[in-house]
């Protein structure tokens, strides 16, 4: 099985290496159109600001690349900023455009009395009405915690893609969608202990029964 | 209010993990990843390394530490302890860090930090502070509390606030090690003016102080040392304590 790690020089992509490793699959890291295109299965990183992964992403030709994945159907795993990059536009330090594959926009959580921002910290997962049965999130635990850093969300346009929400102070946020084969989380499963390995795992799966 | 995170700080001479009072006197009791490893598997929420003699003698020998722990624990990592240029953020961030923390560099040159914002995000920035009380104020110091720097410790903390880090981390010197308690009025001094989350530091003993602590602050986070290097209590112990006393933590 090949595993694409998307590398645009951004974030700590050493323990999403681990953690596939956990389940015996070495993670390789690319920005090469013709290596991403023959993968099985692409993990987009990303932490740091929308607009500067924008112009990364941009200068390696990684826009156009991921696209074209895209079409392929294959299985993608956004996480955090990867995940936000996937829709049409962030308002981080200013307006930017973003990949456009999903419909929505990407907005600053507000200051809020009783929370601090970033919003940092182990937050449950609260499940939507969406099945988690072949998703990343089958057999993780509904209320399980996952590991958040972020000050952004993203807001999708088709609510039916949305996972699970997590909550900052009242504001319901979401924290993992699927949209045929692309999957993303908001929080990190290569951080997240076990239950975020979990993730991973089902992840793996998911691009092993593609394969089949 | 998020859960609070227990954090377990390692402080680091050469590959060994070493403890001591009021950042003096560093005793040996262990081995880095060794301890890294142990707390992970009990739950704990995040590791912190700290590089205790770094800034002191100009090396940076964390990395090798950090490539081993982020292979087995599978939580964030913070680095600490010399970093002073872009590429040592860089070098601790591809070995499985996920934040570093910065004291003197960012005292000698707050465009450092602004810089680090801007090339990897608050989200990997926390701004160490250290600070010393004198009466009714408290102020910063640098080198692993060894130098002075006539800097207000809540004026710094709002310095970094503004040049963009993602977190701060306050330790107190005067109660670091003596496992009497945190100095509660420089934690609310500064949690009352910054809004980016704050990691008390300096003076569990018990689980009681960590109770204190969040009873009578605003603190997101603890970071723990001698309480879990000394096996004073386990994990579990100060967890479900804090849960039986209304403190929101992940089990």
């Amino acid at each position: 099985m090949n595993i694409i790690i998307l590398d645009y020089g951004i974030g700590n992509v050493q323990s999403i290496k681990n953690a596939l490793k956990i389940f015996g699959i070495k993670g390789i890291l690319s920005s090469d159109r013709d290596d991403i295109l023959k993968a099985d299965g692409v993990i987009f990183p990303g932490v740091g600001a929308f607009k500067k992964a924008m112009m990364e992403l941009r200068s390696r030709g990684l826009d156009e690349t991921i696209k074209q994945y895209i079409k392929t159907k294959k299985p993608l795993l956004g996480i955090c900023l990867g995940m936000q990059l996937l829709f049409d536009s962030g308002e981080e330090f200013g307006k930017s455009k973003g990949l456009g594959i999903l419909q929505g926009n990407v907005w600053k959580l507000p200051i809020l009395d009783d929370e601090k921002l970033p919003n940092i910290g182990w937050n449950p997962l609260i499940k939507s009405d969406i099945s988690w049965s072949n998703t990343v999130l089958d057999n993780v635990t509904i209320n399980e915690n996952m590991y958040f850093i972020h000050s952004y969300v993203c807001n999708p346009l088709d609510k039916s893609i949305v996972l699970a929400n997590a909550k900052y102070g009242n504001i319901s946020f979401c924290a993992s969608l699927k949209y045929n084969n692309i999957y993303g989380c908001q929080f990190h499963p290569e951080k997240s202990s076990t239950a975020g390995l979990k993730v991973i795992e089902n992840f793996i799966n998911i691009v092993h029964q593609e394969q089949l | 209010m998020n859960k609070i995170r227990i954090i377990a700080r390692i402080d680091i001479n050469n590959d060994s993990v070493v403890k001591g009072k009021c950042l003096e006197g560093l005793r040996k009791i262990g081995k880095p990843n060794e301890m890294s490893k142990k707390y992970y598997e009990e739950g704990i929420d995040e590791i912190i390394f700290l590089d205790a003699v770094a800034s002191l003698y100009d090396r940076n020998s964390l990395i090798n530490i950090i490539k081993q722990a982020a292979k087995e624990s599978f939580i964030p990592i913070t680095i600490g302890g010399g970093i002073k240029t872009i590429k040592d953020i860089r070098d601790a961030l591809s070995a499985g860090a996920d934040k570093v923390a910065i004291n003197t560099h960012a005292i000698k040159n707050i465009d450092f930090v602004k810089e680090a914002v801007e090339m990897f995000g608050s989200q990997a920035i926390v701004g160490s502070l250290v600070a010393r009380r004198h009466r009714y104020r408290w102020e910063a110091f640098i080198d692993n509390a060894k130098h002075r720097t006539n800097k207000d410790a809540v004026e710094w903390a709002l310095e970094l606030e503004k040049a963009g880090v993602g977190e701060i981390m306050i330790t107190s010197i005067d109660n670091d090690g003596r496992q009497k308690g945190f100095d509660i009025e420089l934690m609310n001094s500064i949690t009352r003016l910054v809004k980016v989350p704050i990691i008390a530091s300096g003076g569990a003993g018990s689980s009681n102080h960590i109770i204190d602590l969040f009873r009578n602050t605003n603190c997101d986070a603890v970071a723990i040392a001698s309480l879990l290097h000394y096996e004073i209590e386990n994990l579990k112990e100060i967890k479900n304590k804090l849960i039986s006393n209304d403190i929101d933590v992940r089990i």
